[in-house]
């Protein structure tokens, strides 16, 4: 075992995890406290919808396909100077959290926006009927009917954050991504690069888990 | 008192303007239950939206007991909006929710009881409705028909004084219809509620109404007392929805009565006379013979009635119909000798 292991140094596989989980973490928490409002924007201003403004809604639009369509490395690093700007830095864990937050929003605001498109117009209809406040609408019927398609979009975008921390390593974040390129790929120690990638998938796999779990206690359909 | 003053109502797509409701007047009195009728794309939706604004209209003036509800601002329309309950065809209750909680909403939207007030509020009308022992459970799990009593009850939180029915029962089978239409009623006749019901079945209207309007693209094309309209329809559009409900084919009548002798009459009967002998006394007066050849006897509402068709033969046939009209009884020649 400890044979085919031989390049694994497990301190430094724990201390990558750790980056891992916080890159993830914080990245995740910024992502949904800036993609859902947007989200919930992008579907209200959307067309035939409670605040129809088709202005708002093409700029709305067009800037978070413009961010979507960027491939994430180029986002890393044109995002450089700004993260400078917001941290301090443009390394580690703190460096990588900037870029992953622009970059996983927009994807989740659309999810989110899809979301809240599934919820049936006939149950906004009725609230409305009640004198619900446009506010009391999204936030007692439109985000409670939404919630298992936005716990869906959490669990899909906390996913591909994994994917994305692991390429935040070109601008020395660190993590388990990381690992794997520099000492696996670049070093050829596959048993390292085994190890990270193994690590990945069981996280993977895990956030896929508890989201679906989740899904299905708030379904109540 | 819902009363339209020359409403008119047109949907902007696009570029085109479609009417869906021509210049219409109209007046619903308290406390009734008031029937709209019309096939598919007649504009009723169009109508009961107009009375708690979920559809601007385009011109014209919508006054509810003198309130002027066109020319309410934002708050004013939520506050007169909870004055008005409504139920959907497809229920449109929050599955998130549980009943209890479905039907608390319009309690905690308008913020002004307290939670224990808002609890005991929510468990009497789970009681009206008969779903007491259900509070607990989330709409998936109930029946079309608890729903659409789950739609009643949230309608009711917030004590309307009108409540819009869109196609309630559309929804459900036969016998759960008949219930529901039956706690409307009670609704009705308890609350003091005033009940505008959308509906395409001629039955519900003549089961629950006082009154109904029959639309036809975007108009108002016969209106009165159900009693009137039911028995002595005028427009197309009227008598073919009586006649549905009365799976009557006009072409077969007509066929029919070439196999008879005498002259044919449509006779209606309306409250007291359809319970009383009328036909064989004049018989027996006149010395007429009458054969029946096709009828029906049932309720309006509370109010009996009773429509047959009849071949006469006779010397004193015209002293015989003289005594029938004087008795309240209309006649509809079908067929002279
Ligand atoms: N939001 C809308 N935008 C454009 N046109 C509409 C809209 N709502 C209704 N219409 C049109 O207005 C007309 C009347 O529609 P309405 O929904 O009032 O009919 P209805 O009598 O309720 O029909 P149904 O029995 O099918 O519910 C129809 O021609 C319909 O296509
Ligand atoms: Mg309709």
């Amino acid at each position: 075992m400890n044979e085919l292991l031989a390049n694994v140094d497990w301190y430094e596989i724990w201390l990558a995890t750790l980056e891992t989980f916080l890159m993830l973490g914080g990245s995740l928490i910024f992502t949904i406290l800036l993609g859902l409002p947007l989200g919930v924007l992008l579907f209200l201003t959307g067309p035939k919808q409670l605040f129809d403004q088709k202005g708002l809604y093409s700029i709305l639009s067009l800037v978070t396909n413009i961010l979507r369509s960027l491939p994430f490395i180029i986002l890393l690093i044109v995002m450089i100077p700004i993260t400078v700007m917001i941290t301090g830095t443009s390394l580690g864990v703190a460096g990588a959290i900037p870029p992953l937050v622009v970059g996983a929003t927009p994807f989740f605001a659309r999810l989110v926006e899809t979301a809240l498109r599934e919820v049936d117009r006939g149950i906004i209809e009725a609230t409305q009927a009640m004198g619900a406040t446009t506010k009391q609408i999204i936030i007692s019927a439109l985000l409670p009917e939404a919630r298992p398609g936005i716990l869906a979009a959490i669990t899909v975008t906390a996913i591909t954050l994994v994917s994305y921390t692991a390429m935040a390593g070109v601008v020395g974040a660190g993590g388990l991504g990381d690992l794997a390129i520099r000492f696996g790929y670049q070093r050829f120690q596959t048993d390292v690069m085994v190890v990270t990638v193994v690590l990945l998938l069981v996280l993977v796999q895990v956030l896929q888990m508890v989201g679906d779990r989740l899904v299905v206690h708030y379904s109540r359909k | 008192m819902i009363e339209f003053f020359e409403v008119h109502k047109a949907y902007q797509l696009g570029k085109k303007s479609v009417t869906a409701l021509q210049t219409t007047s109209l007046q619903i009195p308290t406390g009734q239950i008031y029937g709209l009728i019309g096939h598919s794309g007649a504009g009723k939706s169009t109508l009961m939206r107009l009375i708690n604004r979920l559809e601007e209209p385009s011109a014209g003036r919508i006054e509810v007991d003198g309130l002027d509800i066109t020319q309410l601002d934002a708050e004013g329309l939520r506050n007169f909006r909870r004055r008005v309950g409504m139920i959907f065809q497809h229920f449109n209750l929050l599955t998130s929710r549980s009943v209890a909680d479905n039907v608390a909403l319009p309690l905690r939207l308008a913020g002004e009881l307290s939670k224990q007030a808002i609890n005991k509020k929510v468990s009497d009308l789970l009681a009206r409705v008969g779903l007491e022992n259900h509070a607990k459970k989330y709409p998936a799990q109930l029946s079309g028909g608890e729903k659409q009593r789950v739609g009643i009850a949230r309608a009711l939180a917030t004590d309307p004084t009108i409540l819009l029915c869109d196609e309630a029962t559309s929804a459900l089978d036969p016998q759960t219809t008949g219930q529901v239409l039956e706690l409307l009623a009670e609704i009705n006749r308890e609350l003091g509620l005033t009940l505008v019901l959308i509906t395409h079945e001629m039955d519900v209207v003549r089961r629950i109404c006082d009154q109904v309007a029959v639309m036809d693209g975007g108009v108002i094309v016969e209106q009165g007392k159900v009693a009137d309209v039911f028995l002595h329809p005028q427009h197309p559009t009227t008598k073919r929805f009586v006649y549905e409900a009365e799976q009557v084919d006009e072409n077969e009548r007509v066929q029919n009565l070439a196999e008879v002798e005498g002259r044919i009459l449509h006779l209606t009967f309306q409250g007291q006379a359809t319970y009383e002998p009328l036909l064989a006394r004049v018989a027996y007066q006149t010395g007429i013979e009458f054969s029946i050849l096709s009828g029906r006897i049932d309720r309006i509402r509370n109010e009996p009635y009773g429509q047959l068709t009849v071949a006469f033969k006779g010397e004193r046939l015209e002293e015989a119909m003289q005594m029938l009209q004087a008795a309240e009884v209309h006649l509809e020649e079908l067929r002279h000798e």
